[in-house]
């Protein structure tokens, strides 16, 4: 019989969780009327024990003696002094990983010295006391303690709890069924061809459902059908394996479609914009980089760091599960990406992590639509669960960028990226090639399978609608996914692989089908695959996204000295089959065979999709100048907007400085209040080389001008890397795409524009990477981030990440953004220009505007290649790019770093522009710099020709004073400043 | 990687050293279930003259390695077990219950023992620390922050008149801290008995080198303890990550030339010293 402990804070200390509980009631849902709350934690153990075993769990175990109490099958609290109002318990769904309860069920088998049958399931109580009525308790489960996809809960009052408190509950997964093939009969009307798509969540269009149908058709297939004894029609795991592998997220079918473009009279074929303008821009640039090692063709992108050592670099997405499930969605976000690092060649050491967010505002206040939650809950549990995964597997998250905008509503934008870092040889063999050979065993490696995340590579490809699956919902567990990350580093060093890759979307199917492609087929045993419960059929195992797994190819000769590392570092490995070279991909569940798919139709069958895009014109207007009479208000009203104001708050509650390689950290200067431009560490610390990652992010100019937008956004990535010290010779980019659906549709009648921007955006992105000189390593595309009930559809801005990677080559000559000393002139490089369009000042003033910023490519490169001279010679005391928020924000953030002022004066530099257009704009290429004593004769003359205008000097008075013709505009002390920007 | 890393050391261009001649006490960090500063601990221990060896935990309980064939065992940072049911709980339970006697004689050596963050709560949770009566007891331990936060931040460390020779010649240590469950709570009685007994080893502090409350002390310890240890001063640890100052670069204030890495360095090399005693 199951049994239960409970354990909870001594009733005479304070009880943290209880209390931040309490604040969010409070400040959160406005009940102000709940006077104290508590926790208690509650493991249900399905096991029979005895007395003393489980006094003795809870006592050596599950509390802490010193500040816990823990009571065995009896409520710890509640029953005896009652007086709270209502108990809430929460605990998860079946199916739903439980970390805390896995890890229990470890830990109490190594307490009593035997291996427990059954599972440990935790939940929590929470007791809450004041005035409450059910309603409130209500809304304090659902807004603020559970989500009903993955969790249950139950509230009682005191009178009802009084007696038994809550039922022990053990969410076991029942099993039903499992183990079942069907065949599905293609031999169909178009009609019912798309019906099988849309009821299996196929995704998969009526050209395709076709080429599907005339593959089993063929007379080759036939045959080789008949010989293996398969039925001719093909059978669910076939169908759902070819699916999962031409699905939208596997192949970038939008970005490789032909398309035909259209723009008022222009028109132009484009075939596939990845080959035109992504591929050709890294192609082009590579002859003259030999220090790209691997580009496009890995789970990520790998450059030569330093001779001997290599960095491999990518960004994912997780939009939709993070929608779902704002936690769960963004821990498996970062750990995924972190599995595409370690799983890049024969495997590359996570050395740090990105985020970046795009949410809508946290201080929303209108509707919320339905399944949807509101931006605040959603922007937490999105930050706790990076923190979590990046912060319990050991990697500093060093770089990201937040971005606040309504059109987020429907689905946030959550991109994690990751680095990593490798020998480029161990024990003669290049560790950035890979391939399965015949003969070597097919292992997985780490987590078992479950019903989770099925179908989340194609649902990644539809839009969110009210019936989306519980299923693409999935819990990452960071503890499970480093054991194996230590294991396969450590396997990967003493040879015991030909290659290795992540089991992310389409699970194994994607995975072993893939790493077959080297050697030609396999054979793939899915009945040997360890699974959490039983009850699964054959295309669920192979499809199952469960979280946590890697697929590995072992020499046979290696096979024992693998297993046995595993079995020594806990981790659960399996042997499922062979890899070998008989051209198809056989899976077998039993004797049977469930999947027999020659593997060139499977890779290479899908027909290339054709779309059209069109370019609807835009109306857009340029207000007259505003001649804003208070400019200091203005600029403390934008260092308080959530695109500008300090990310303090979320960036200390990241780990940013694990493994000691942290150079420049996110926050700098006298109290580290500055905000950095870029990243700067050392992954060698024997070396004094250092990586710079940044990122450019411009969504509000897809507004105006989609190839600004894109062109921006590189220039941003590219201001933020050399202010920083980057070295631009050695620097690459990653492009990361999340589009609203830019397939026309007649339920999408827009889709032809959007598919216009994107056209737009890659030909930025394009001619931007060439003017700069910046290959592309690696990237991804989200295309369908809309949200759909009924009438509601919320559509994301057409959004561009850029993130860039390279070296700084003497890690000490890196700049940082925060004034360093009085006397100090400062100066402007770069030109403003009345670009206001877009900027976070119009938005400011509920304008959008018309004078983007167009960036000058030409002009910007000369004075990159001029300022990082000027860095690497050590002229500047600092160097801060200007962007959201212009100059006068660039200003304040340098003068709040080095808490120090600044007398600045604007005569001379204005041109035709009214003094608050000129602060505030949003032109590209610029910079705020200062620059050391004694070097200013010599970076004068550095600067000569690229733009450089003198506004004034560092001053000790801790105030950002401002003048035009002798007349103060803006006069801002430090401290106020800093209020406004630190105000959440 | 970790090995790789550990084997191909060599003394860093961002510190200016002399040739080491001394001879190299042997420096056991342990890895695996979670732990993860293990290759930045070895490297500081590398830096101060030891030679560090990262083992995983489960090389010592199926006997691959001995403690006993080292003079300094370190258990760094990390999120063993992913801090489940406690931090630090489960590692010391599975220490307990396969290499307890292991531990339990390398304490009783008086080799020194260190405990970093997790490792430090490893140690705490063991009751290795304080280890009042001898007996390896947990009395006390490291609660959630006050602030309800994981929270990485500077801070000062200011070492107290105590049994623990590490931190002779070292007037304040400057490095991060970098948990959420750091809060040092004891009872009252205990904490006068460690203070009586030169436990407590290191306070946080300001610049000033006073004490005062949040952000200062950052996660709400009593009596702003950081540090303690045993009563031989021989088991330290603290929740802050001296092995993160040790070089020029970890400094936030780098840029301006205001770093400290001597101090943190100094307080290795008194480790290292007390494991050559031991050679």
């Amino acid at each position: 019989m199951a049994c239960r402990i409970e354990v909870g804070m001594k009733k005479d200390l304070p009880d943290p969780a209880g209390e931040s509980l309490l604040k969010r009631i409070n400040s959160e849902l406005g009940i102000g009327k709940v006077k104290a709350a508590r926790v208690v934690d509650i493991y249900t153990i399905e096991e029979d024990l005895s007395q003393q075993e489980k006094e003795q769990i809870g006592q050596e175990l599950l509390s802490d003696p010193v500040i816990q109490d823990f009571s065995v099958d009896a409520p710890l609290m509640g029953a005896s002094e009652g007086g709270f109002s209502y108990a809430i318990h929460v605990g998860f769904k079946p199916g739903v990983k439980d970390n805390v309860g896995d890890t229990s069920k470890e830990a109490i088998g190594e307490l009593l010295g035997k291996k427990l049958s059954g599972g440990v399931y935790t939940s929590k109580c929470f007791l809450l006391w004041g005035e409450l009525d059910f309603q409130g308790a209500e809304r304090i489960a659902l807004e603020l303690l559970a989500n009903p996809l993955i969790h249950r809960f139950e509230i009682k009052t005191a009178q009802q709890f009084a007696s038994l408190g809550f039922a022990a509950f053990a969410p076991k997964v029942e099993a039903v069924g499992g183990g079942l093939v069907s065949e599905i009969d293609l031999n169909v009307s178009d009609k019912k061809l798309l019906e099988i798509s849309r009821r299996r969540l196929l995704s998969l269009s009526i050209e395709e459902m076709r080429r599907i149908r005339d593959y089993y058709a063929d007379p080759d297939t036939i045959a080789a059908r008949k010989q293996m004894g398969m039925p001719l029609a093909p059978t669910d795991v076939e169908l759902e394996a070819i699916a999962q592998t031409w699905s939208e997220h596997c192949k970038h079918k939008i970005f490789n479609a032909k398309i035909a473009y259209k723009d008022g009279k222009k028109k132009k074929a484009i075939n596939s914009l990845f080959k035109t303008y992504i591929k050709a821009a890294t192609e082009k640039l590579a002859r003259k980089k030999k220090w790209l090692v691997s580009v496009f063709k890995d789970n990520a992108g790998i450059f030569e760091f330093v001779p001997g050592w290599n960095v491999a670099m990518k960004v994912e997405t997780h939009n939709t599960p993070s929608a779902l499930d704002p936690y769960g969605g963004a821990l498996t976000g970062i750990l995924g990406v972190n599995r595409d690092v370690l799983g890049c060649g024969l495997g590359a050491k996570p050395i740090f992590n990105t985020d970046v967010f795009c949410f809508a505002p946290p201080d929303y206040q209108g509707k919320i639509p339905p399944r949807l939650f509101h931006p605040r809950r959603v922007m937490e549990g999105v930050r706790a669960g990076v923190a979590a995964g990046g912060n319990a597997s050991g990697i500093p998250t060093i770089n990201g960028a937040l971005f606040f905008d309504e059109s987020y509503l429907g689905k946030p934008l959550v991109y994690c990226g990751t680095g990593g870092l490798m020998p480029s040889e161990i024990a003669g063999r290049k560790t950035h090639e890979k391939g399965a050979m015949p003969k070597d065993r097919i292992f997985m490696a780490g987590g078992r399978i479950g019903k989770d995340g099925i179908h989340g590579a194609t649902f990644s490809s539809v839009e969110l609608h009210e019936g989306s699956p519980v299923s693409a919902v999935q819990l990452g567990d960071p503890y499970t996914q480093k054991k194996l990350a230590d294991f396969l580093l450590e396997a990967r060093d003493l040879g015991l692989f030909n290659a290795v890759t992540d089991n992310g979307a389409g699970g194994l199917s994607s995975s072993v089908g893939e790493m077959a492609q080297s050697c030609g087929g396999c054979i793939l045993h899915l009945d040997r695959a360890p699974l959490k419960y039983p009850g699964l059929d054959p295309w669920e195992i192979l499809l199952s996204e469960s979280q946590e797994r890697m697929t590995f190819a072992v020499p046979p000769s290696k096979a024992g000295e693998f297993v046995q590392l595993a079995r020594l570092r806990n981790v659960e490995v399996s042997d499922l089959g062979e890899f070998n070279s008989s051209g198809f991909m056989h899976v077998k569940y039993g004797a049977k065979t469930v999947a027999y798919l020659d593997m060139d139709f499977l890779h290479n069958g899908l027909p290339q999709m054709e779309l059209e895009a069109e370019a609807s014109p835009r109306k857009l207007s340029e207000p007259p100048p505003i001649l804003s009479s208070d400019p200091k208000e203005d600029l403390l009203s934008l260092l308080s907007r959530p695109n500008i104001r300090s990310k303090e708050w979320i960036i200390r509650q990241y780990d940013h400085e694990v493994q000691g390689t942290s150079a420049v950290k996110p926050l700098c200067g006298k109290n580290a209040e500055g905000p950095s431009d870029a990243a700067v560490i050392v992954p060698l610390p024997q070396r004094k080389e250092g990586l710079v990652v940044s990122n450019g992010l411009c969504p509000r100019l897809s507004m105006l001008d989609a190839y600004q937008m894109a062109a921006n956004a590189v220039d941003e990535a590219v201001r933020n890397f050399v202010a920083a010290g980057g070295s631009l010779e050695r620097a690459c980019a990653l492009d990361n795409f999340c589009w609203p659906d830019p397939v026309y549709s007649p339920d999408n009648p827009d889709g032809k524009h959007k598919l216009a921007l994107l056209v737009q955006a890659c030909q930025g992105l394009h001619d931007a990477c060439m003017a700069y000189g910046i290959p592309l390593i690696s990237g991804k595309d989200s295309m369908k981030n809309d949200y759909r009930h009924g009438k509601w559809k919320i559509s994301v801005l057409p959004t561009l990440l850029v993130s860039m990677v390279g070296r700084i080559d003497d890690a000490s000559k890196a700049a940082t953004t925060d004034f360093k000393s009085p006397g100090d002139l400062i100066y402007l490089l770069g030109l403003t220009k009345d670009e206001l369009g877009g900027s976070e000042y119009y938005a400011m003033k509920g304008i959008l505007g018309a004078n983007f910023p167009k960036v000058d490519f030409k002009r910007n490169a000369k004075l990159y290649r001029k300022l990082e001279a000027a860095i690497k010679r050590g002229m500047l005391a600092s160097c801060h790019d200007c962007s959201e928020g212009g100059l006068a924000v660039a200003l304040a953030e340098s003068c709040m770093g080095g808490m120090l002022g600044a007398q600045i004066s604007l005569d001379g530099a204005l041109g035709k522009m009214v003094p608050s257009h000129f602060l505030f704009s949003e032109s590209a290429g610029r910079f705020v710099v200062s620059v050391k004593k004694g070097k200013e004769k010599a970076f004068a003359r550095l600067m000569r020709k690229v733009g450089c205008f003198r506004l004034g000097r560092v001053s000790e008075i801790k105030q950002l004073h401002i003048t035009y013709k002798g007349k103060p505009i803006v006069s801002a002390g430090v401290g106020e400043m800093l209020e406004a920007w630190k105000k959440w | 990687m970790v090995i790789a890393l550990a084997k191909s050391q060599k003394v860093s261009v961002w510190m200016k050293k002399g040739a080491d001649t001394q001879k190299k006490p042997k420096c056991l960090v342990l890895s695996g279930f979670g732990l993860n500063s293990e290759a930045e601990l070895a490297h500081a221990f590398f830096l101060a003259g030891a030679e560090p060896r990262i083992i995983h935990f489960s090389d010592i309980s199926s006997g691959k390695a001995r403690l006993s064939d080292y003079e300094i065992f370190a258990i760094p940072g990390g999120w063993s077990f992913g801090d489940d049911i406690a931090s630090g709980k489960v590692l010391a339970n599975k220490l307990k219950s396969t290499f307890r006697n292991q531990f339990e004689e390398f304490a009783l050596s008086g080799k020194p023992i260190i405990g970093i963050c997790n490792g430090f709560q490893v140690l705490v949770k063991l009751g290795a620390l304080p280890n009042l009566s001898s007996d390896f007891k947990q009395q006390a331990t490291l609660a959630g922050n006050a602030s309800g936060k994981f929270e990485d931040r500077w801070v000062y460390l200011k070492p107290q008149k105590s049994v623990c020779k590490y931190f002779e010649g070292v007037p304040f240590v400057l490095c991060p801290v970098r948990h959420g469950e750091g809060r040092f709570v004891a009872p009252s009685h205990a904490i006068s008995e460690m203070e009586k007994r030169g436990q407590v080893v290191l306070k946080y502090v300001d610049e000033k080198m006073e004490e005062g409350g949040y952000p200062i002390n950052p996660n709400g310890s009593a009596k702003s303890i950081a540090g303690i240890c045993d009563k031989t001063g021989k088991i330290f640890g603290l929740m802050p990550h001296p092995e993160c100052s040790v070089l020029r670069f970890h400094f936030p204030r780098w840029p301006e030339g205001i770093t400290y890495e001597k101090n943190s360095l100094r307080f290795f090399e008194n480790v290292v010293k007390a494991g050559r005693e031991h050679l």
